[in-house]
């Protein structure tokens, strides 16, 4: 297909007239006639048992329907969308809790404040037990989060995960002579990536209709992955998932946080099948600390065994990872995810051991990135110190490390292989447009007048665009459902008969803009006008079977099956158009709203008129069916690995501790774009995401295992005074696993800045012996270490 | 209680029970679902109308505060099918993403530029300190408020376009 000015172009968003207008529709903003309300009640203790549950009180109180517990739920069995290691989460507490906040009972009632009123009115006792919340106290072991289960589900190592899937390298080859040589350095690092609560906006909230009438369900959700939803409510209810309507409607924000089947979902369900009347739950913010999942939450310590002139040899890493109490839908893959990307950008030998461990917290699971910020902060955390060891500047160490462009495909030291790249020409791009030399000259001169500058940088690679349905046969807990297990991408193009095109997919975004970008796909390949084109999604029946939205991955999978769609129309509206025009149908151009044949603008027909053709099938030539339009499952052969190199400037108040974040630049590479705009404001997103986790946010929990961060005054998101405007620019190293030649950029913000602020504020500090800070940077850590580091 | 409110130009008499918040009289009384709740602390700002003039967080007041004031909210920003140059700002700038903190970034942009049509990026900043947006990281949203600006003023605005890396 040609490319227009529509594809790679900037288009104003579809989606926006009605959210500017305050008419976009989310779950909270449906209504059904005769709803009810639910409010949950939750546990005070992070580990107890549950001696006896009396809704007694709450059941005389007027307006209320009903008080449900474990005992009423349990025939339902466990939500299947959990990966089946460790210990699952029940629909309600069952005889036990784990976490504060753990739903016990479900109160159902007139209205939410009705039903607040009840919860409160519902006595459960309970005998509390011992808690484990520290993360290295849970891996020694010494008490049990769930009896007679070790803290430890499982640990990945960097050599073993892909065992039978694919050939591995000898493990770690080297690592350990390298580190008996004398003409090496060993350098390492124990650091903290702290527990983080996601925080989308829109909390979570679930409307159900159960027509017993029909046997259907209808369930509104604020969800990335409305196919998962409606395959898990199958199952649970014993009806098929024909009869299992999800819509995920405008959805405010998810970044991970609603890429789970939840408990509630199916309560909602419940609660409207026995009550006969539509069900609904709001999640408030200060519930969001239990009721969604958190993300991060690793402590490890990080190696590096390198030369003197800066060629690594090793890299090791050894972590303990917070599962929270009990393991939902990504929850033990999130630190795969990150092992997948262990070694970066760089051709080095890598050893990793990720422990996956159990507290008495509530679950974690992805926060954009999902595993990879992690694996990125550790890497680089540690690159940058080896090259303050060796006295190296940080963009040459990595230089010699980096794989070269000529290499590609390469396999990595953990058994991956990524598709394309080009690190070093990325990098300088970012190092030319800033001015990297000027830079450094400036830190230097402020710092001689006693002022704190520094630099941060850090290069980065993702993987994304998930993925070869392979990756379903490692257990994920969608394969025990059939689809979407297998991470396929779907996409369906129909031209109307008046000409107008919709275009269906099995995608479930959170403001992607997904509805422009896709119908610039289409646009492009039919010239019909975007205004022309209407995208739809999030509706697991009308829907084609798509995976959702998470992981970077919906253009690169969906997007690739919505072109491959298109190009299926295309070729046919061509032979109809042909046939009207009584010429070949390779002679057949698309353009400004129809096809002409080439050489004669003049000889033209609409595509109201192909489209009339078409669902007229006696008009048609000999052999060629009626309709027209097209379905397209795509299932990629790789995942995709974009990359990127980002920079930061800040200054440090010596007497407050206070970090200023000066300057931010990115070059990042996602292949080839669609929409620049778009693409530049999930970066903008995804660094303020990660320099809020460098700077301000941290889930914290007392030693009782209460959240002490349930609001927004105690978990300070960035608002808007806290964060510079940001220097993008992009190099385009196209992948060859599908063919727009796309990667993905939803998280690599995210992946490319938390460590990029602690590398600049390290940088500041660094001669005044500070080696490294642990995140969040509040004003008062570096402070200390400031003092700490004059000692 | 009998409360009686001018919402986007619209009296409503309506009979409220006394602990309902403002935000809930807006959004379940009288249907207008486009100022959306994040918070519970009043700390967001997704729920940021306009009463007598001046901005306010719809979940910090009950609703028989506002007997007997006019409230606008962002279904009464428009006029008709036309666009205030602040959503005309947010569309053309991308200032928005999900779209869930829009409504309430939209209304506090509308009372800064009200006081001061030509703010400089700081006082943006400072201005939209009370609305949180998670997915924009305010950039195109401190662009968007620029927008609009040049547009009361009768400048030629600055879109995406102007700006987006090659
Ligand atoms: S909902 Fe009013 S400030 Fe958050
Ligand atoms: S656009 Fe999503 S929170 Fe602001």
């Amino acid at each position: 297909m040609s490319t227009t000015s529509v594809m790679g172009g900037i288009v104003r968003r579809k989606e926006d007239p009605a959210l500017i207008q305050g008419k976009g529709m989310f779950v909270d903003d449906i209504k059904r006639s005769r709803e009810l309300a639910v409010a949950f009640v939750r546990s005070p203790f992070a580990a107890a048992t549950i001696t006896s549950v009396d809704a007694s009180a709450a059941l005389e109180l007027a307006g209320v329907h009903a008080v449900y517990t474990a005992d009423d739920v349990r025939d339902l069995g466990l939500n299947p969308a959990q990966v089946a290691v460790g210990t699952l989460r029940p629909l309600l507490a069952d005889g036990a809790v784990h976490h504060v906040g753990e739903a016990v009972a479900m109160v159902v009632a007139d209205d939410r404040y009705v039903a607040q009123d009840a919860a409160d009115l519902v006595y459960v006792e309970y005998e509390p037990g011992d808690v484990v919340i520290d993360l290295k106290e849970a891996f020694a072991d010494t008490h049990q989060v769930h009896d007679g289960v070790s803290n430890t589900l499982l640990t990945w190592h960097g050599h073993a995960w892909w065992e039978g899937v694919v050939d591995l390298p000898d493990p770690s080859p080297g690592i350990q002579e390298a580190k008996e040589r004398d003409d090496t350095v060993v350098v390492s690092l124990e650091m903290v990536n702290q527990r983080l609560l996601p925080t989308a906006i829109e909390t979570r909230a679930v409307l159900a209709d159960w027509n017993s009438g029909y046997g259907s369900v209808e369930l509104w959700t604020s969800s990335q992955i409305p196919h998962a939803v409606a395959g898990a409510i199958g199952v649970m209810f014993g009806i098929p998932s024909n009869k299992v309507r999800v819509v995920a409607p405008e959805v405010g924000g998810g970044f991970g946080v609603k890429l789970n089947v939840y408990p509630d979902e199916a309560l909602v369900c419940f609660a409207s099948r026995e009550l006969g009347r539509p069900v609904r739950w709001t999640e408030t913010r200060r519930e969001a600390g239990f009721s969604s999942t958190q993300g991060r939450g690793w402590i490890g310590t990080a190696t590096i065994t390198g030369t003197r002139d800066g060629k690594i040899l090793g890299y090791e890493l050894d972590a303990i990872c917070d599962m929270g109490a009990y393991t939902q839908n990504l929850t033990v893959a999130v630190p795969l995810l990150g092992l997948f990307v262990a070694p970066g950008q760089y051709d080095i030998p890598t050893s990793y051991a990720l422990h996956c461990v159990v507290t008495n917290t509530p679950t974690t699971d992805a926060y954009r990135g999902a595993g990879r910020p992690e694996a990125a902060y550790y890497l680089d955390r540690i690159i940058d110190t080896y090259a303050r060891e060796i006295g190296m500047d940080p963009a040459d160490v990595r230089k010699v490390n980096y794989w070269k462009p000529d290499q590609f495909p390469v396999n990595t030291a953990v058994g991956m292989t990524m598709d394309t790249g080009d690190y070093e020409m990325n990098l300088d791009a970012l190092l030319d447009r800033v001015g990297y030399e000027d830079l450094k000259a400036r830190r230097d001169a402020a710092r001689a007048e006693g002022r704190l500058l520094g630099i941060g940088l850090s290069t980065y690679v993702e993987v994304c665009g998930f993925g070869p349905s392979a990756l379903a046969g490692l257990g994920f807990s969608w394969a025990g459902y059939g689809l979407p297990a297998a991470f396929n991408g779907s996409g369906v193009v129909r031209v109307q008969a008046d000409g107008t095109c919709t275009v269906t997919i099995g995608t479930g975004p959170s403001g992607q803009g997904h509805e422009t970008t896709w119908a610039q796909i289409v646009a492009d390949g039919l010239g019909i006008a975007m205004e022309n084109i209407e995208v739809r999604h999030g509706d697991s029946l009308d829907s084609p079977m798509g995976t959702g939205t998470f992981g970077s991955r919906s253009i690169a999978v969906d997007g690739t099956a919505t072109y491959e769609a298109t190009k299926r129309v295309r070729e046919k509206a061509a032979t109809i158009a042909g046939h009207l025009l009584e010429a070949a149908s390779e002679d057949i151009q698309f353009q400004d709203g129809g096809a002409h044949v080439a050489g004669s603008p003049d000889r033209s027909v609409s595509w109201a008129q192909i489209a009339e053709s078409a669902y007229q099938p006696h008009t048609l030539p000999e052999g060629v069916e009626g309709g027209l339009e097209s379905s397209v499952v795509f299932s990629p052969p790789n995942a995709t690995w974009p990359f990127g190199s980002h920079m930061a400037l800040v200054e440090v108040d010596p007497t407050t501790g206070d970090v200023d974040l000066l300057e931010y630049w990115a070059t990042d590479d996602c292949g080839n774009v669609i929409n620049p705009m778009i693409v530049d404001g999930q970066l903008h997103g995804g660094i303020a995401q990660g320099v809020a986790q460098a700077l301000f946010e941290e889930a914290i929990y007392d030693d009782a295992g209460n959240l002490l961060t349930t609001s927004l005054i105690d978990y300070p998101l960035p608002a808007a005074g806290n964060l510079p405007m940001f220097s993008l620019d992009r190099t385009v190293t196209p992948t060859d696993v599908n063919a727009l030649g796309v990667k993905g950029i939803g998280e690599a913000g995210t992946i490319g800045s938390a460590q990029t602020i602690v590398n600049a504020v390290v940088d500041a500090l660094s001669h005044l012996g500070v080696r490294h800070i642990d995140m969040p940077l509040r004003p008062q850590r570096v402070w200390q270490a400031i003092e700490d580091g004059r000692k | 209680m009998e409360i009686s409110v001018s919402v986007n130009g619209t009296d409503h008499r309506s009979d409220v029970e006394p602990r309902t918040l403002l935000v809930h009289y807006l959004r379940e009384d009288l249907g207008l679902t486009g100022t959306h709740i994040g918070c519970d602390t009043g700390y967001c700002g997704a729920c940021t109308v306009i009463v007598d003039g001046r901005t306010v967080k719809a979940c910090t007041m009950l609703a028989v505060q506002a007997d007997g004031q006019s409230v606008q909210t962002i279904e009464g920003v428009a006029n008709g099918d036309e666009l205030h140059p602040v959503q005309e700002g947010f569309w053309e700038c991308h200032g928005l993403q999900c779209g869930f903190c829009t409504p309430g970034m939209i209304m506090s942009s509308i009372a800064l530029l009200d006081s001061n049509d030509d703010p400089t990026e700081e006082e943006i900043r400072h201005g939209i300190e009370g609305n949180l947006c998670r997915c924009t990281g305010y950039h195109n949203i401190v662009r968007s408020v620029q927008y609009a600006g040049a547009r009361i003023r009768g400048e030629e605005p600055q879109g995406a376009s102007q700006e987006v890396s090659s």
